[in-house]
């Protein structure tokens, strides 16, 4: 091969050519994605007629013909309406939601203490985003500090009464912050209570395990709307008259208790796809039932139904707008409460609100998302079929 | 099943409540709390709704502050409690709210389920709406035989639809949904010939609907909604707190007394005007009601006289534009009739 004279035979190695233009770049994409097959082709150009005959009208609507300030309902609407737009005119208010944005995020909470809310706000981003970043040391003093410390200092401010704090009773709470409070407390009770429940259910132990079956089966068995509903109305039966419970705990109660039955069977699943060799291991290592339950069987178990958990992390996130039918109002609940302001009556209010709202939920729930897709990828063993 | 268990649950909880149900002199322990506890709607144009402020305004809200400066001389020591339809009686019952202002209608069952009606601050009714444009030639409830009707479930409004239409042998087609924007939502795309609820509420959801000139409202009134405020059985002082503001309210609009003349008036001669303001010598017409003499005055400077708050509300100073109809004054044709303050 060295020293070949044979001019048929080439000397140096070919420079390496770039694909045809079929195979590469975006055309090969499109070949492979949109175009393979003749079914693929329809489907493509039946979804791409799809896009243009509903995407320009909604851009125009979402941005080009929107409103986004004025003073009151006029902006909003056509000279027909009583307004100031052209006849025919239509577009998103977002006037509604500018004007209103405040009690969308705080609901009446007293505008001279919103700094209270936007406090504990700071903090909760400040504790959170260094508890979610795999890298940053001190997870155990943060974790601390977040699940414990936060909520009673967020208590103390939110409520206030005292240190000089003026007293915000909860009926004045809405908006976003109602939202969170309710989300986070029912996330944050419902995964521990969860997983003790699953185990209780799993026990050998009969007297717990029957009251874990009957708690799980009693509370799935209900519609959250019954369960509020009973946190609301039956409760203080049950309580020595006088005694009066405040209505966002009654239905942060009655949150995390339902939340806790759906995690418990969420949890349980996880722990009947563990192997029974992982059991007997542990036993034959001489681990007693909690360092067996602590160091081998959660850690795998949580880690196979993360999908689940987050699952019921987000259905539990958007179903506290239930709580307007105890007359406590969350995002959806106070945005829908304005659309009876006489001042922002038009045709444009209900649908702008409603997709802010919308926004709103999915900002969140998204977010959640990704992140549950960013864990199972890092605690990710290799073990996924 | 669900509804079993939510009535079932309601009515344990009210009978319960009947049992243990607040201290009878309302009034001792309002002014011992220093703000009166109002049951107000969750949101009804013109009636009450928070505003981008977050501060409740509308008919109902202006008639918590009227006896919260009756009592107080101040119309801001008053809390709300906004309360949906499902609430609001056993809310009153419990003691959570000292006085329920939330167009809630005066009926028999009501009245003898443990509350007390002392007035009709509104008098409603239901009421169809159409438009124009589409049906043209039809001005009359009585033309809507075939029609498909809007209505929004689950309200006194779908059962008294249902009987006029059978009372007057006539086939509707109803279209029902739950929520109120889906109704409008609705109506306003064509699905539905006509739209029904209180006359009220249909002035506030012409605001809403594309081509508000094009809809009318329809002559017929087909269920009397009398709307006033609520309080609990058996305190009759407290009741008549609540039923001499409203007549003051409409005594005020009779005698031309207004927040802006009320102050002049008060030292003025007419005997009238100075015996229900509170000015004549002697009187004892407000501390007899528990009250302070001058406490005409005190309502009239927080909100104004009856017409005052109509107008402002839902009159024609608001966007609702709502004629006076059958809630002018007595002498003008209404129902509105104050009896004498002497």
């Amino acid at each position: 091969m060295v020293d070949s004279n044979l001019s048929f035979v080439r000397s140096e190695m070919l420079q390496e050519q770039t694909p045809p233009l079929a195979e590469r770049g975006a055309v090969k994409w499109m070949r492979t994605n949109l175009f393979a097959t003749p079914v693929d082709t329809a489907l493509t150009i039946f979804a791409l007629l799809l896009i243009a005959w509903f995407l320009p009208p909604m851009i125009r609507w979402l941005f080009i013909e929107a409103v986004w300030t004025g003073p009151d309902r006029s902006v909003c609407s056509t000279v027909a309406q009583g307004g100031i737009q052209p006849d025919g005119w239509s577009g998103a208010c977002w006037a509604y939601v500018n004007a209103n944005f405040n009690q969308f995020m705080y609901g009446r909470y007293p505008i001279e203490e919103h700094w209270r809310v936007n406090l504990v706000g700071i903090m909760f981003v400040l504790l959170l985003i260094p508890l979610l970043i795999p890298k940053v040391p001190y997870k155990v003093a943060n974790a601390v500090t977040f699940f414990f410390i936060f909520p009673i200092v967020a208590f103390f401010l939110l409520v206030g009464g005292w240190f000089g704090l003026s007293y915000v009773e909860t009926p004045l709470w809405g908006g976003l912050l109602v939202t969170l409070v309710i989300s986070f407390v029912g996330i944050c009770v419902s995964l521990p209570l969860g997983i003790v429940l699953a185990l209780g259910r799993r026990s050998k132990m009969p007297i717990i395990k029957m009251f874990c079956v009957i708690f799980i089966e009693t509370i799935r068995g209900i519609p959250l709307i019954t369960v509020l509903f009973m946190a609301s109305y039956m409760l203080p039966l049950f309580l020595p008259p006088g005694v009066t419970f405040d209505k966002l705990l009654r239905a942060l109660i009655g949150v995390a208790l339902f939340a806790s039955a759906y995690m418990a069977e969420v949890v349980r699943g996880g722990l009947q796809a563990i192997p029974k060799g992982q059991y007997e291991g542990a036993d034959s290592l001489g681990l007693g039932y909690w360092q067996k339950t602590r160091l081998i069987i959660l850690p795998q178990a949580l880690k196979l139904v993360i999908p689940s958990i987050v699952n019921t992390f987000i259905g539990l996130f958007k179903d506290t707008s239930l709580v307007t039918i105890i007359s406590m109002f969350d995002l959806l609940g106070t945005v829908r409460q304005h659309f009876s302001d006489a001042n922002w009556a038009s045709p444009q209010t209900p649908m702008s609100g409603l997709i802010f709202a919308g926004f709103v939920f999915w900002i969140f729930c998204f977010g959640m998302s990704r992140y549950s897709i960013f864990m199972e990828n890092r605690l990710d063993t290799g073990h996924k079929r | 099943m669900k509804n079993i268990v939510l009535k079932g649950a309601l009515a344990a909880s009210a009978l319960v409540l009947l049992a243990n149900a607040a201290s009878a002199a309302t009034l001792d322990d309002v002014k011992k709390k220093g703000f009166l506890q109002c049951g107000v709607n969750t949101g009804l144009a013109g009636f009450a709704s928070p505003n981008d402020k977050g501060e409740w305004s509308g008919f109902d809200v202006d008639y918590c502050r009227a006896v919260a400066a009756a009592i107080f001389g101040d119309g801001t020591k008053v809390k709300f409690t906004p309360l949906s339809a499902k609430d609001r009686l056993p809310a009153l019952q419990s003691g959570e709210i000292d006085v329920l202002i939330r167009n809630t209608t005066w009926t028999l069952s009501r009245d003898e389920q443990g509350f007390d009606f002392p007035g009709v601050n509104y008098y409603d009714g239901q009421g169809f709406m159409i438009n124009s444009k589409k049906l043209s030639g039809i001005n009359s409830a009585l033309q809507l035989s075939g029609a498909s009707v809007c209505v929004q479930a689950g309200t006194t409004t779908e059962l008294n639809l249902a009987d006029y239409f059978k009372a007057n042998k006539m086939e509707y087609n109803p279209v029902v949904f739950e929520k109120l924007e889906e109704v409008n939502a609705a109506y306003d795309s064509g699905r539905c010939d006509a739209y029904t609820t209180d006359q009220s509420g249909l002035y506030s959801i012409r605001l809403t609907l594309s081509a508000p000139d094009d809809h009318v409202v329809l002559p017929e009134i087909i269920s009397k909604e009398p709307l006033g405020p609520a309080v609990r059985q058996g305190d009759s002082q407290w009741a008549d707190v609540v039923r001499w503001t409203h007549y003051a309210l409409l005594t005020a609009e009779e005698l031309g007394i207004t927040k802006a003349n009320v102050e002049e008036l008060s030292k003025g001669d007419s005997p009238e005007v100075k015996r229900v303001l509170g000015q004549e010598a002697g009187t004892k017409l407000g501390t007899d009601l528990g009250l302070t003499n001058d406490w005409v005055v005190n309502i009239i400077k927080a909100v104004g006289n009856y017409g005052e708050i109509f107008d402002k509300n839902i009159g024609a100073g608001s966007p609702l534009k709502i004629a006076r109809g059958i809630n002018a004054q007595w002498s003008k044709g209404g129902l509105q009739y104050a009896m004498p303050i002497r």
